[in-house]
């Protein structure tokens, strides 16, 4: 893919840095929201790109010191934010049970946001659906990639209940299965661009977060447990929703290929939610109790972030009904 | 699927059930499942989960309703 269109003055300096000319990293402002600003989750999610895909016909600077004190320097600022604004949950989770299942119910009952899918089932237009679509994109077209990363780092039946929802993810031997290419097919069959990467300039920083924060975690061995926790919110509080956003792509009136792609998760999901709670999370703190904290964390993380997102993404289209309403009134005005 | 089903590995293979309390059984190494009424379902995923409160659309899979219904 090609390098995004930077921002602000940090992704300006990243994106300096990755088409090779020397660029210091200006200071994070002390006033920037981390976990919404446009300028700083860009510029982290090129840096993090760097272990993904890369970008077309840049030089290999994926362990290049200099960018890597980049991903650094801008990845603890995040991940001390998203500690912050996630700590009182995983608290009152760990004095509701000392069980983990009970707890990551707790917390996706508590960690509350407003329903995106619900909207899209019942409300959204065409339009609304078409850029639901094209932002997901962003993380559909690698989908389970950042949790691979875990693998490597625990083992025993921890390990192997991973394996095992991986290999669902990545189509169980059947290429043409892979979840990623189900979303590019998807993608494809409503008219979008499957690309990867097609829509980033498109995708708001709250939405970034929501796929940089699995970066975070499945990039360091340290947060193990909190990738493992996130990939278990995720599937959690997937079944469900996805049957409600086939549902509004039913509604609206696109192809069916497009809404198997949903289909498929109310399924595969309703069994990821519960090896992963039960037979990851489950065996890893059986064999690495003091990361329990982290797991819950790594839950928390999730469910905050994906609230931030549908908060955002639901005012903006909000606001843009207004504006619409506002023009007609105009035009009735004026005529 | 509250009733009698059955997961049967083709090639001998011994299955794991695995029940999740209030929640579906995890079957591993299946080959089919037959539900009640003697329908052979195929398996085709690693593992999959098998509906148990009877309120799934997609039986004999679950699909995650049993949420809404133990919630209510």
């Amino acid at each position: 893919m090609d390098l995004p269109r930077p921002r602000g003055p940090l992704s300006e300096a990243v994106h300096a840095r990755l088409e090779g000319r020397f660029c210091e990293l200006p200071p994070v402002g002390a006033g920037v929201d981390v976990l919404a600003d446009d300028d700083l989750q860009l510029a982290l999610w090129m840096l993090y790109e760097l272990h993904y895909r890369g970008f077309d016909g840049r030089a290999d600077l994926e362990w290049d010191p200099g960018t890597i004190a980049c991903r650094r320097q801008l990845e603890s600022r995040f991940e001390l934010v998203l500690r912050a604004a996630t700590a009182s949950f995983v608290d009152e989770a760990l004095g509701h049970s000392a069980d983990v299942v009970d707890q990551i119910e707790h917390l996706v009952e508590v960690v509350d946001g407003p329903s995106l899918a619900g909207f899209l089932q019942r409300t959204a237009t065409r339009e609304q659906v078409l850029e639901f679509l094209a932002v997901r994109s962003l993380y559909h077209l690698k989908e389970s990639d950042p949790h691979s990363f875990v693998l490597p780092r625990i083992d025993g039946p921890a390990k192997a209940a991973l394996a095992e929802l991986l290999y669902d993810e990545y189509g169980a031997g059947r290429p043409e299965r892979l979840h990623a290419t189900l979303y590019g097919d998807a993608l494809e069959a409503a008219g979008l661009d499957r690309s990867y990467g097609a829509y980033v300039d498109r995708v708001p920083g709250h939405t970034l977060a929501v796929n940089n924060v699995m970066s975070l975690l499945g990039l360091q061995r340290r947060l193990r447990g909190a990738a493992l926790g996130h990939l278990t919110a995720f599937e959690v509080t997937s079944s469900v929703p996805c049957r409600r956003i086939a549902a509004g792509i039913e509604r609206v009136g696109l192809p069916d290929v497009t809404a198997a792609y949903f289909h498929e998760h109310v399924e595969a999901d309703a069994v990821h939610e519960q090896v992963a709670m039960r037979d990851i999370c489950g065996a890893l703190l059986q064999a690495e109790p003091e990361l329990r904290r982290d797991v819950l964390f790594g839950v928390a993380a999730c469910l905050h972030l994906d609230g931030l997102s549908a908060t955002a993404q639901l005012a903006a289209w909000a606001a843009d009904d207004r504006d619409d309403r506002d023009d007609r009134l105009a035009e009735k005005v004026a005529s | 699927m509250t009733g009698s089903w059955q997961a049967l590995s083709l090639r001998d293979e011994d299955v794991r059930l695995t029940p999740c309390p209030d929640g579906p059984t995890l079957v591993r190494r299946a080959d089919v499942v037959v539900d009640e009424e003697g329908t052979v379902h195929p398996v085709d995923r690693p593992v999959v989960a098998v509906c148990t409160c009877g309120k799934s659309q997609r039986k004999p899979w679950c699909d995650s309703t049993h949420k809404s219904v133990r919630r209510r």
